[in-house]
Protein backbone atom coordinates (compact mmCIF):
# COMPACT_ATOMS: atom_id res chain seq x y z
CA UNK A 1 0.00 0.00 0.00
CA UNK A 2 2.58 2.42 1.02
CA UNK A 3 4.16 1.24 -2.11
CA UNK A 4 1.08 2.35 -4.45
CA UNK A 5 0.73 5.35 -2.70
CA UNK A 6 4.35 6.49 -3.39
CA UNK A 7 4.15 6.43 -6.81
CA UNK A 8 0.51 7.85 -6.55
CA UNK A 9 2.67 10.78 -5.36
CA UNK A 10 4.97 10.70 -8.12
CA UNK A 11 2.34 10.85 -10.15
CA UNK A 12 2.27 14.38 -10.04
CA UNK A 13 3.95 14.62 -13.47
CA UNK A 14 1.73 12.39 -15.10
CA UNK A 15 0.72 12.45 -18.35
CA UNK A 16 -1.41 16.21 -18.67
CA UNK A 17 -1.60 16.65 -14.90
CA UNK A 18 -0.17 19.99 -14.14
CA UNK A 19 2.45 20.28 -11.52
CA UNK A 20 1.43 21.44 -7.53
CA UNK A 21 0.63 24.97 -6.88
CA UNK A 22 2.09 27.07 -4.48
CA UNK A 23 -0.57 27.79 -2.68
CA UNK A 24 -3.52 25.50 -1.17
CA UNK A 25 -2.17 23.93 1.62
CA UNK A 26 -4.84 22.99 4.00
CA UNK A 27 -4.68 22.13 7.39
CA UNK A 28 -7.80 21.42 9.88
CA UNK A 29 -6.76 20.96 13.10
CA UNK A 30 -9.60 19.28 15.95
CA UNK A 31 -12.25 21.71 14.15
CA UNK A 32 -16.08 21.60 16.62
CA UNK A 33 -19.04 23.08 15.80
CA UNK A 34 -21.57 23.19 18.19
CA UNK A 35 -24.82 25.16 17.00
CA UNK A 36 -27.09 26.44 20.04
CA UNK A 37 -30.01 28.20 18.70
CA UNK A 38 -32.75 27.26 21.64
CA UNK A 39 -30.54 26.31 24.43
CA UNK A 40 -30.03 22.85 23.69
CA UNK A 41 -26.43 22.61 22.14
CA UNK A 42 -26.27 20.42 19.13
CA UNK A 43 -22.92 19.38 18.39
CA UNK A 44 -22.77 19.01 14.48
CA UNK A 45 -19.07 18.18 14.09
CA UNK A 46 -16.35 17.45 16.73
CA UNK A 47 -12.83 17.86 16.58
CA UNK A 48 -12.24 17.09 13.41
CA UNK A 49 -9.00 16.84 12.05
CA UNK A 50 -7.97 16.80 8.06
CA UNK A 51 -4.33 17.48 6.53
CA UNK A 52 -4.60 18.32 2.69
CA UNK A 53 -1.63 19.31 0.56
CA UNK A 54 -1.57 21.75 -2.12
CA UNK A 55 -2.79 20.40 -5.32
CA UNK A 56 -4.29 17.53 -4.08
CA UNK A 57 -7.98 16.23 -4.91
CA UNK A 58 -9.99 15.41 -1.65
CA UNK A 59 -13.67 14.08 -1.47
CA UNK A 60 -15.62 14.16 1.66
CA UNK A 61 -17.60 11.60 2.31
CA UNK A 62 -20.54 10.96 4.61
CA UNK A 63 -24.41 10.17 5.52
CA UNK A 64 -26.63 13.03 5.73
CA UNK A 65 -25.97 15.23 9.18
CA UNK A 66 -22.54 14.40 9.17
CA UNK A 67 -21.66 17.63 9.30
CA UNK A 68 -20.30 18.11 5.62
CA UNK A 69 -22.29 21.33 5.09
CA UNK A 70 -20.83 22.88 8.52
CA UNK A 71 -17.04 22.28 7.46
CA UNK A 72 -17.53 23.12 4.23
CA UNK A 73 -19.27 26.64 5.25
CA UNK A 74 -16.67 27.08 7.73
CA UNK A 75 -13.77 26.82 4.97
CA UNK A 76 -15.78 28.96 2.18
CA UNK A 77 -16.22 31.34 5.71
CA UNK A 78 -20.04 31.81 6.13
CA UNK A 79 -19.54 29.82 9.18
CA UNK A 80 -17.23 29.82 12.31
CA UNK A 81 -15.66 27.22 14.45
CA UNK A 82 -16.60 26.77 18.18
CA UNK A 83 -13.32 24.94 18.62
CA UNK A 84 -9.91 24.19 16.96
CA UNK A 85 -8.19 25.68 13.98
CA UNK A 86 -8.50 26.10 10.34
CA UNK A 87 -4.94 26.85 8.89
CA UNK A 88 -4.79 28.06 5.27
CA UNK A 89 -1.20 27.97 3.93
CA UNK A 90 0.21 28.21 7.61
CA UNK A 91 -1.92 31.25 7.80
CA UNK A 92 -4.93 31.19 10.65
CA UNK A 93 -8.29 30.89 8.72
CA UNK A 94 -10.75 30.20 11.39
CA UNK A 95 -10.77 29.45 15.04
CA UNK A 96 -13.54 30.56 18.07
CA UNK A 97 -11.85 33.91 18.32
CA UNK A 98 -11.03 34.53 14.27
CA UNK A 99 -14.52 34.19 12.13
CA UNK A 100 -13.58 33.75 8.95
CA UNK A 101 -14.47 35.70 6.06
CA UNK A 102 -15.29 34.52 2.36
CA UNK A 103 -12.67 35.57 -0.14
CA UNK A 104 -11.52 35.26 -4.01
CA UNK A 105 -9.19 32.37 -2.72
CA UNK A 106 -11.84 29.43 -1.67
CA UNK A 107 -14.19 29.86 -4.28
CA UNK A 108 -17.39 27.66 -3.93
CA UNK A 109 -19.58 25.88 -6.33
CA UNK A 110 -23.05 25.76 -4.93
CA UNK A 111 -25.26 22.43 -4.89
CA UNK A 112 -28.09 24.12 -6.66
CA UNK A 113 -25.89 25.89 -9.13
CA UNK A 114 -25.47 29.58 -8.22
CA UNK A 115 -24.14 31.55 -11.63
CA UNK A 116 -26.07 34.72 -11.25
CA UNK A 117 -29.27 34.35 -13.84
CA UNK A 118 -29.25 38.16 -15.25
CA UNK A 119 -25.46 37.86 -16.25
CA UNK A 120 -23.77 36.10 -19.60
CA UNK A 121 -21.60 33.65 -19.25
CA UNK A 122 -18.98 35.89 -19.55
CA UNK A 123 -19.96 38.69 -16.93
CA UNK A 124 -19.89 35.42 -14.78
CA UNK A 125 -16.80 34.38 -15.42
CA UNK A 126 -15.14 37.85 -15.38
CA UNK A 127 -16.67 38.45 -12.39
CA UNK A 128 -14.80 37.34 -9.35
CA UNK A 129 -11.48 38.78 -11.58
CA UNK A 130 -13.12 42.20 -11.46
CA UNK A 131 -14.17 42.26 -8.07
CA UNK A 132 -11.00 41.71 -6.52
CA UNK A 133 -7.87 41.90 -9.07
CA UNK A 134 -7.04 45.38 -10.31
CA UNK A 135 -7.74 43.77 -13.26
CA UNK A 136 -9.05 45.70 -16.76
CA UNK A 137 -12.06 44.54 -18.31
CA UNK A 138 -10.26 43.79 -21.38
CA UNK A 139 -7.67 41.65 -20.24
CA UNK A 140 -10.25 39.87 -17.11
CA UNK A 141 -12.30 39.56 -20.33
CA UNK A 142 -9.31 37.50 -22.00
CA UNK A 143 -8.43 35.26 -19.30
CA UNK A 144 -11.97 34.24 -18.77
CA UNK A 145 -12.57 33.24 -22.49
CA UNK A 146 -9.19 31.22 -22.38
CA UNK A 147 -10.25 29.60 -19.27
CA UNK A 148 -13.62 28.55 -20.95
CA UNK A 149 -12.17 27.95 -23.81
CA UNK A 150 -9.63 25.18 -22.43
CA UNK A 151 -13.24 23.79 -20.67
CA UNK A 152 -14.49 22.44 -23.49
CA UNK A 153 -15.47 25.16 -25.98
CA UNK A 154 -17.50 26.99 -23.46
CA UNK A 155 -16.33 30.45 -24.86
CA UNK A 156 -18.86 29.37 -27.52
CA UNK A 157 -21.83 30.53 -25.30
CA UNK A 158 -19.97 33.03 -23.49
CA UNK A 159 -22.23 35.61 -24.62
CA UNK A 160 -25.53 33.47 -23.61
CA UNK A 161 -27.51 33.83 -20.38
CA UNK A 162 -26.99 30.59 -17.87
CA UNK A 163 -31.03 29.76 -18.66
CA UNK A 164 -30.14 29.09 -22.54
CA UNK A 165 -27.59 26.23 -21.62
CA UNK A 166 -28.01 23.07 -19.99
CA UNK A 167 -27.66 21.88 -16.43
CA UNK A 168 -24.11 20.18 -17.75
CA UNK A 169 -23.28 23.30 -18.97
CA UNK A 170 -24.01 25.41 -16.49
CA UNK A 171 -22.09 23.67 -13.74
CA UNK A 172 -19.07 23.79 -16.25
CA UNK A 173 -19.43 27.61 -16.20
CA UNK A 174 -19.75 27.99 -12.61
CA UNK A 175 -16.93 25.78 -12.31
CA UNK A 176 -14.72 28.18 -14.69
CA UNK A 177 -16.24 30.99 -12.56
CA UNK A 178 -14.42 29.62 -9.66
CA UNK A 179 -11.04 28.56 -11.31
CA UNK A 180 -10.56 31.50 -13.34
CA UNK A 181 -9.43 33.04 -10.02
CA UNK A 182 -7.02 30.60 -9.16
CA UNK A 183 -8.49 30.13 -5.76
CA UNK A 184 -6.44 28.23 -3.22
CA UNK A 185 -8.89 25.98 -2.56
CA UNK A 186 -11.74 25.33 -5.24
CA UNK A 187 -14.94 24.36 -2.82
CA UNK A 188 -17.45 21.62 -4.78
CA UNK A 189 -20.45 21.48 -2.35
CA UNK A 190 -21.98 17.99 -3.65
CA UNK A 191 -22.37 19.70 -7.42
CA UNK A 192 -23.11 16.91 -9.48
CA UNK A 193 -26.31 15.49 -7.01
CA UNK A 194 -29.21 16.57 -9.26
CA UNK A 195 -27.47 15.11 -12.21
CA UNK A 196 -28.54 11.42 -13.62
CA UNK A 197 -25.69 8.66 -14.34
CA UNK A 198 -24.92 9.77 -17.33
CA UNK A 199 -24.49 12.94 -17.58
CA UNK A 200 -22.58 12.75 -13.73
CA UNK A 201 -20.17 10.39 -16.02
CA UNK A 202 -19.59 13.21 -18.67
CA UNK A 203 -19.00 15.89 -15.94
CA UNK A 204 -16.40 13.88 -13.83
CA UNK A 205 -14.49 13.82 -17.44
CA UNK A 206 -14.81 17.43 -17.73
CA UNK A 207 -14.19 18.46 -14.18
CA UNK A 208 -11.02 16.13 -14.00
CA UNK A 209 -9.88 17.64 -17.57
CA UNK A 210 -9.89 20.99 -15.59
CA UNK A 211 -8.31 19.77 -12.60
CA UNK A 212 -5.35 18.10 -14.78
CA UNK A 213 -4.87 21.45 -16.49
CA UNK A 214 -6.02 24.06 -13.66
CA UNK A 215 -4.25 22.15 -10.80
CA UNK A 216 -5.94 23.77 -7.66
CA UNK A 217 -6.42 22.03 -4.45
CA UNK A 218 -10.61 20.73 -4.14
CA UNK A 219 -11.92 19.62 -1.36
CA UNK A 220 -15.40 17.95 -3.00
CA UNK A 221 -18.38 17.34 -0.47
CA UNK A 222 -20.42 14.45 -1.87
CA UNK A 223 -22.29 11.44 -0.16
CA UNK A 224 -21.85 9.65 -4.02
CA UNK A 225 -18.42 7.06 -2.63
CA UNK A 226 -18.04 5.94 -5.89
CA UNK A 227 -17.69 9.41 -7.81
CA UNK A 228 -15.56 10.05 -4.42
CA UNK A 229 -12.92 7.48 -5.24
CA UNK A 230 -13.05 7.75 -9.06
CA UNK A 231 -12.11 11.39 -8.45
CA UNK A 232 -9.87 11.94 -6.05
CA UNK A 233 -6.66 11.43 -4.20
CA UNK A 234 -7.49 10.99 -0.69
CA UNK A 235 -11.21 10.15 0.50
CA UNK A 236 -12.32 11.05 3.99
CA UNK A 237 -15.25 9.52 5.01
CA UNK A 238 -17.06 10.84 7.84
CA UNK A 239 -18.84 9.81 10.97
CA UNK A 240 -22.77 11.00 11.56
CA UNK A 241 -23.64 13.60 14.23
CA UNK A 242 -21.40 15.09 15.84
CA UNK A 243 -18.86 14.98 12.52
CA UNK A 244 -15.74 14.02 12.46
CA UNK A 245 -13.38 11.67 10.64
CA UNK A 246 -13.77 8.22 10.75
CA UNK A 247 -11.84 6.88 7.95
CA UNK A 248 -9.09 8.23 5.10
CA UNK A 249 -8.60 6.48 1.94
CA UNK A 250 -5.72 7.34 -0.01
CA UNK A 251 -6.66 6.80 -3.39
CA UNK A 252 -3.55 5.20 -5.23
CA UNK A 253 -5.36 4.83 -8.86
CA UNK A 254 -2.68 6.91 -11.42
CA UNK A 255 -3.95 9.39 -13.41
CA UNK A 256 -5.13 10.47 -15.50
CA UNK A 257 -8.46 8.61 -14.76
CA UNK A 258 -10.76 6.62 -17.06
CA UNK A 259 -13.89 5.21 -16.29
CA UNK A 260 -12.39 1.93 -16.76
CA UNK A 261 -10.59 2.41 -13.84
CA UNK A 262 -13.98 1.72 -12.04
CA UNK A 263 -13.72 -2.26 -12.99
CA UNK A 264 -10.05 -2.63 -11.25
CA UNK A 265 -9.21 -4.55 -8.70
CA UNK A 266 -7.83 -2.03 -7.09
CA UNK A 267 -10.89 0.48 -7.56
CA UNK A 268 -13.34 -2.37 -6.46
CA UNK A 269 -11.36 -3.06 -2.72
CA UNK A 270 -11.47 0.72 -1.72
CA UNK A 271 -14.97 0.66 -2.64
CA UNK A 272 -15.35 -1.95 -0.55
CA UNK A 273 -13.41 -0.63 2.11
CA UNK A 274 -15.42 2.48 2.21
CA UNK A 275 -18.74 1.18 1.52
CA UNK A 276 -18.41 -0.98 4.77
CA UNK A 277 -17.32 2.12 6.92
CA UNK A 278 -20.19 4.68 5.62
CA UNK A 279 -22.89 1.76 5.97
CA UNK A 280 -22.09 1.36 9.40
CA UNK A 281 -22.38 5.51 9.84
CA UNK A 282 -25.49 5.31 7.76
CA UNK A 283 -27.43 2.59 9.60
CA UNK A 284 -26.70 4.94 13.05
CA UNK A 285 -27.91 7.79 11.40
CA UNK A 286 -30.72 5.98 10.16
CA UNK A 287 -31.25 4.25 13.60
CA UNK A 288 -30.96 7.66 15.44
CA UNK A 289 -33.68 9.17 13.02
CA UNK A 290 -36.23 6.24 13.97
CA UNK A 291 -35.42 6.78 17.36
CA UNK A 292 -35.84 10.35 16.96
CA UNK A 293 -39.12 10.38 15.41
CA UNK A 294 -40.48 7.46 17.79
CA UNK B 1 -48.09 26.33 -37.60
CA UNK B 2 -47.40 29.72 -35.64
CA UNK B 3 -48.71 31.80 -38.03
CA UNK B 4 -52.61 29.66 -37.78
CA UNK B 5 -51.97 29.76 -34.04
CA UNK B 6 -51.25 33.52 -34.17
CA UNK B 7 -54.18 34.08 -36.35
CA UNK B 8 -56.19 32.03 -34.44
CA UNK B 9 -55.49 34.37 -31.52
CA UNK B 10 -56.74 37.54 -33.40
CA UNK B 11 -59.94 35.77 -34.94
CA UNK B 12 -60.80 34.98 -31.11
CA UNK B 13 -59.78 37.93 -29.90
CA UNK B 14 -61.85 40.11 -32.40
CA UNK B 15 -64.84 37.48 -31.57
CA UNK B 16 -64.38 38.68 -28.31
CA UNK B 17 -64.92 42.47 -29.14
CA UNK B 18 -68.21 41.47 -31.42
CA UNK B 19 -69.71 39.46 -28.96
CA UNK B 20 -69.44 41.81 -25.79
CA UNK B 21 -70.74 44.71 -27.81
CA UNK B 22 -73.60 42.64 -29.42
CA UNK B 23 -74.19 41.54 -25.56
CA UNK B 24 -74.06 45.24 -25.20
CA UNK B 25 -76.57 45.95 -28.31
CA UNK B 26 -79.48 43.33 -26.92
CA UNK B 27 -79.64 44.44 -23.61
CA UNK B 28 -80.01 47.90 -24.35
CA UNK B 29 -82.31 47.12 -26.90
CA UNK B 30 -83.96 44.33 -26.60
CA UNK B 31 -84.05 43.18 -22.84
CA UNK B 32 -87.55 43.85 -21.28
CA UNK B 33 -86.12 46.18 -18.29
CA UNK B 34 -86.42 49.71 -18.49
CA UNK B 35 -83.26 50.97 -16.35
CA UNK B 36 -81.28 48.92 -19.27
CA UNK B 37 -83.30 50.47 -22.13
CA UNK B 38 -82.03 54.11 -21.02
CA UNK B 39 -78.76 53.40 -21.55
CA UNK B 40 -77.16 54.30 -25.03
CA UNK B 41 -76.31 51.86 -27.48
CA UNK B 42 -72.78 50.90 -28.63
CA UNK B 43 -73.67 53.01 -32.17
CA UNK B 44 -74.74 55.96 -30.05
CA UNK B 45 -71.62 55.74 -27.96
CA UNK B 46 -69.35 55.73 -31.30
CA UNK B 47 -71.46 58.17 -33.45
CA UNK B 48 -70.91 60.83 -30.19
CA UNK B 49 -66.89 59.67 -29.41
CA UNK B 50 -66.42 60.30 -33.31
CA UNK B 51 -68.47 62.88 -33.84
CA UNK B 52 -66.80 66.75 -35.05
CA UNK B 53 -69.76 68.14 -33.24
CA UNK B 54 -70.88 66.12 -30.07
CA UNK B 55 -74.10 66.68 -28.65
CA UNK B 56 -72.47 66.60 -24.98
CA UNK B 57 -69.17 68.43 -25.47
CA UNK B 58 -66.86 65.69 -25.61
CA UNK B 59 -65.43 64.08 -28.72
CA UNK B 60 -62.18 62.93 -30.04
CA UNK B 61 -62.07 66.07 -32.00
CA UNK B 62 -62.99 68.55 -29.01
CA UNK B 63 -59.89 69.84 -27.24
CA UNK B 64 -61.58 69.03 -23.74
CA UNK B 65 -61.67 65.77 -24.18
CA UNK B 66 -57.80 65.80 -24.11
CA UNK B 67 -57.06 68.11 -21.63
CA UNK B 68 -59.35 65.54 -18.97
CA UNK B 69 -56.84 62.75 -20.58
CA UNK B 70 -54.00 64.86 -20.09
CA UNK B 71 -55.08 65.53 -16.14
CA UNK B 72 -55.96 62.17 -15.48
CA UNK B 73 -52.55 60.75 -16.93
CA UNK B 74 -50.53 63.64 -15.49
CA UNK B 75 -51.79 62.35 -12.06
CA UNK B 76 -51.51 58.59 -12.63
CA UNK B 77 -47.59 59.02 -13.79
CA UNK B 78 -46.97 61.54 -10.86
CA UNK B 79 -48.38 58.79 -8.35
CA UNK B 80 -47.18 56.57 -10.10
CA UNK B 81 -43.76 57.97 -10.39
CA UNK B 82 -43.46 59.31 -7.07
CA UNK B 83 -44.57 55.69 -5.31
CA UNK B 84 -41.59 54.11 -7.89
CA UNK B 85 -38.95 56.53 -6.21
CA UNK B 86 -39.63 56.12 -2.62
CA UNK B 87 -41.34 52.12 -2.74
CA UNK B 88 -38.49 50.68 -4.25
CA UNK B 89 -35.66 51.77 -2.31
CA UNK B 90 -37.72 50.71 0.56
CA UNK B 91 -38.88 47.90 -0.15
CA UNK B 92 -35.18 46.94 -0.54
CA UNK B 93 -33.99 48.72 2.17
CA UNK B 94 -37.23 46.46 4.15
CA UNK B 95 -35.60 43.32 2.11
CA UNK B 96 -31.87 43.95 3.08
CA UNK B 97 -32.17 45.20 6.58
CA UNK B 98 -33.87 42.91 9.52
CA UNK B 99 -34.31 45.74 12.02
CA UNK B 100 -35.55 48.06 9.12
CA UNK B 101 -38.28 45.32 8.54
CA UNK B 102 -39.15 44.85 11.98
CA UNK B 103 -39.42 47.79 12.55
CA UNK B 104 -41.52 49.30 9.37
CA UNK B 105 -43.10 46.45 8.39
CA UNK B 106 -45.71 46.56 11.30
CA UNK B 107 -46.78 49.73 10.22
CA UNK B 108 -47.12 48.81 6.78
CA UNK B 109 -49.05 46.17 7.23
CA UNK B 110 -51.72 48.32 9.34
CA UNK B 111 -52.02 51.09 6.82
CA UNK B 112 -51.55 49.10 3.97
CA UNK B 113 -55.27 47.71 3.87
CA UNK B 114 -56.90 51.12 4.38
CA UNK B 115 -59.01 52.01 1.58
CA UNK B 116 -57.58 54.77 -0.62
CA UNK B 117 -60.80 56.66 -0.60
CA UNK B 118 -61.14 56.55 3.06
CA UNK B 119 -57.92 58.84 2.54
CA UNK B 120 -59.98 61.65 0.66
CA UNK B 121 -60.99 63.05 3.48
CA UNK B 122 -57.76 63.49 5.42
CA UNK B 123 -56.16 64.48 1.97
CA UNK B 124 -58.36 67.11 1.65
CA UNK B 125 -57.76 68.84 4.78
CA UNK B 126 -53.78 67.58 4.97
CA UNK B 127 -52.87 69.19 1.15
CA UNK B 128 -53.42 72.94 -0.03
CA UNK B 129 -55.96 72.37 -2.93
CA UNK B 130 -57.43 69.25 -4.55
CA UNK B 131 -54.98 68.60 -6.93
CA UNK B 132 -51.67 67.59 -4.38
CA UNK B 133 -54.36 65.10 -2.84
CA UNK B 134 -55.99 63.35 -5.45
CA UNK B 135 -52.41 62.71 -5.95
CA UNK B 136 -51.67 61.35 -2.39
CA UNK B 137 -54.75 59.23 -2.43
CA UNK B 138 -53.50 57.94 -5.95
CA UNK B 139 -49.67 57.62 -4.68
CA UNK B 140 -50.75 55.91 -1.49
CA UNK B 141 -51.50 52.77 -3.45
CA UNK B 142 -49.37 52.67 -5.83
CA UNK B 143 -46.34 53.13 -3.54
CA UNK B 144 -48.17 50.13 -0.95
CA UNK B 145 -48.33 47.76 -3.90
CA UNK B 146 -44.24 48.84 -4.99
CA UNK B 147 -43.01 48.12 -1.43
CA UNK B 148 -44.49 45.23 -0.80
CA UNK B 149 -43.56 43.62 -4.21
CA UNK B 150 -40.61 44.65 -3.87
CA UNK B 151 -39.81 43.16 -0.60
CA UNK B 152 -41.08 39.96 -1.75
CA UNK B 153 -38.61 40.23 -4.58
CA UNK B 154 -35.20 40.94 -2.27
CA UNK B 155 -36.43 38.06 0.08
CA UNK B 156 -36.83 35.71 -2.48
CA UNK B 157 -33.67 35.80 -4.08
CA UNK B 158 -31.54 32.71 -3.18
CA UNK B 159 -29.60 32.57 -0.29
CA UNK B 160 -26.54 31.51 -2.32
CA UNK B 161 -26.64 34.05 -5.00
CA UNK B 162 -25.57 36.20 -1.74
CA UNK B 163 -22.87 33.50 -0.94
CA UNK B 164 -21.35 33.23 -4.41
CA UNK B 165 -21.14 37.26 -4.88
CA UNK B 166 -19.40 37.05 -1.49
CA UNK B 167 -16.88 34.52 -2.48
CA UNK B 168 -16.00 35.89 -5.37
CA UNK B 169 -15.15 38.97 -3.13
CA UNK B 170 -18.01 41.46 -3.83
CA UNK B 171 -18.57 44.31 -1.43
CA UNK B 172 -21.85 44.92 0.11
CA UNK B 173 -22.45 47.88 -2.10
CA UNK B 174 -21.55 45.40 -5.19
CA UNK B 175 -24.26 42.70 -3.90
CA UNK B 176 -26.84 45.39 -4.08
CA UNK B 177 -26.02 46.34 -7.60
CA UNK B 178 -25.32 42.86 -8.86
CA UNK B 179 -27.01 40.85 -6.60
CA UNK B 180 -30.22 42.04 -5.37
CA UNK B 181 -31.43 44.70 -7.37
CA UNK B 182 -31.26 42.05 -10.66
CA UNK B 183 -32.74 39.66 -8.36
CA UNK B 184 -35.96 41.69 -7.18
CA UNK B 185 -36.15 42.80 -10.95
CA UNK B 186 -38.71 40.30 -11.66
CA UNK B 187 -41.12 40.90 -8.38
CA UNK B 188 -40.75 44.18 -8.35
CA UNK B 189 -41.93 44.78 -12.17
CA UNK B 190 -44.95 42.33 -11.06
CA UNK B 191 -45.33 45.59 -8.15
CA UNK B 192 -45.04 47.77 -10.89
CA UNK B 193 -48.02 46.29 -12.85
CA UNK B 194 -49.83 45.91 -9.91
CA UNK B 195 -49.13 49.64 -8.71
CA UNK B 196 -50.20 51.28 -12.31
CA UNK B 197 -53.61 49.36 -11.64
CA UNK B 198 -54.27 50.48 -8.80
CA UNK B 199 -53.24 53.76 -9.61
CA UNK B 200 -55.76 54.41 -12.04
CA UNK B 201 -58.04 52.80 -9.81
CA UNK B 202 -58.39 55.41 -6.98
CA UNK B 203 -57.26 58.20 -9.16
CA UNK B 204 -60.78 58.08 -11.17
CA UNK B 205 -62.38 57.45 -7.20
CA UNK B 206 -60.74 60.57 -6.42
CA UNK B 207 -61.17 62.17 -9.18
CA UNK B 208 -65.04 61.28 -8.93
CA UNK B 209 -65.31 63.01 -5.30
CA UNK B 210 -62.67 65.91 -5.65
CA UNK B 211 -61.61 66.86 -8.71
CA UNK B 212 -62.11 69.65 -11.72
CA UNK B 213 -61.10 67.49 -14.67
CA UNK B 214 -59.84 64.01 -15.16
CA UNK B 215 -61.80 61.11 -16.42
CA UNK B 216 -62.79 60.20 -13.31
CA UNK B 217 -64.43 63.56 -13.69
CA UNK B 218 -65.81 63.28 -16.93
CA UNK B 219 -67.71 60.08 -15.75
CA UNK B 220 -69.46 61.48 -12.52
CA UNK B 221 -70.12 64.46 -14.84
CA UNK B 222 -71.49 63.00 -17.25
CA UNK B 223 -73.96 60.94 -14.88
CA UNK B 224 -75.28 64.06 -12.63
CA UNK B 225 -76.06 66.41 -16.75
CA UNK B 226 -77.41 62.76 -18.05
CA UNK B 227 -74.85 62.63 -20.54
CA UNK B 228 -75.31 59.16 -20.49
CA UNK B 229 -72.97 58.40 -23.89
CA UNK B 230 -69.86 60.58 -22.17
CA UNK B 231 -70.04 58.05 -19.34
CA UNK B 232 -69.37 55.13 -21.96
CA UNK B 233 -66.38 57.45 -23.44
CA UNK B 234 -64.84 58.12 -20.58
CA UNK B 235 -64.90 54.37 -19.40
CA UNK B 236 -63.84 53.48 -22.49
CA UNK B 237 -60.96 56.24 -22.30
CA UNK B 238 -60.05 54.73 -19.10
CA UNK B 239 -59.55 51.06 -20.50
CA UNK B 240 -57.40 52.81 -23.33
CA UNK B 241 -55.58 54.79 -21.27
CA UNK B 242 -54.80 52.69 -18.66
CA UNK B 243 -53.89 49.10 -21.09
CA UNK B 244 -51.45 51.83 -22.92
CA UNK B 245 -49.78 52.15 -19.27
CA UNK B 246 -49.38 48.93 -18.30
CA UNK B 247 -47.90 48.10 -21.64
CA UNK B 248 -45.65 50.52 -21.51
CA UNK B 249 -44.48 49.10 -17.90
CA UNK B 250 -43.91 45.50 -19.56
CA UNK B 251 -41.87 46.22 -22.12
CA UNK B 252 -39.64 48.49 -20.43
CA UNK B 253 -39.67 45.63 -17.58
CA UNK B 254 -38.59 42.75 -20.94
CA UNK B 255 -35.93 45.62 -21.86
CA UNK B 256 -34.39 45.00 -18.45
CA UNK B 257 -34.83 41.90 -18.11
CA UNK B 258 -33.57 40.50 -21.11
CA UNK B 259 -31.92 37.24 -19.30
CA UNK B 260 -35.69 36.20 -18.33
CA UNK B 261 -37.06 36.79 -21.35
CA UNK B 262 -34.73 34.25 -23.14
CA UNK B 263 -34.37 31.78 -20.86
CA UNK B 264 -38.65 31.48 -20.97
CA UNK B 265 -38.26 30.98 -24.37
CA UNK B 266 -40.20 34.36 -24.61
CA UNK B 267 -36.99 35.98 -26.63
CA UNK B 268 -36.15 35.91 -30.42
Amino acid sequence: MEQVMKRDRGSNNSEGLAPRPEFGKLSIRNAGKTYDPQGSAVVAVHDCSIEIEAGDFVAIVGPSGCGKSTLMNVLAGFDNVTSGEVYLDDSLLASPRQAPSPGADRVVVFQNGALFPWKTVLENVTYGLLKTNAMSRASAEEKAKDFLSRCGGLDKVMRSYPAQLSSGMQRRVEIVRALVNEPRILLLDEPFRAMDTISKTTMHQHLLKMYSTCRRTIVFITHDLEEAIYLSDKVIVMTTRPGTVKLELTVPLPRPRTPEMTASVEYMDLKKEAIESVHEEAKKAFERGERELA
Amino acid sequence: MNTVVRNEKYWLMAAGYIGAIFLWYASVKWLPISSFNRLPDPLSVIREWLSPDPSYGISIFTSDYYVHIWYSTYRAFTAFFLAVLLGVPLGIFMGWNAKFREFSGALVGLLRPIPPLAWVPLAILLFPGVEPAVIFVTFLVAFFATTMNTLVGVRSIDEDYFRAARCLGASRTDILRDVIVPGALPHIFTGLQIAMGAAWFSLVAGEMIAAQYGLGYVIWEAYNLIQYPTIVIGMATLGIVGFLSSAAIRWVGQRLMQWREESLGLGG
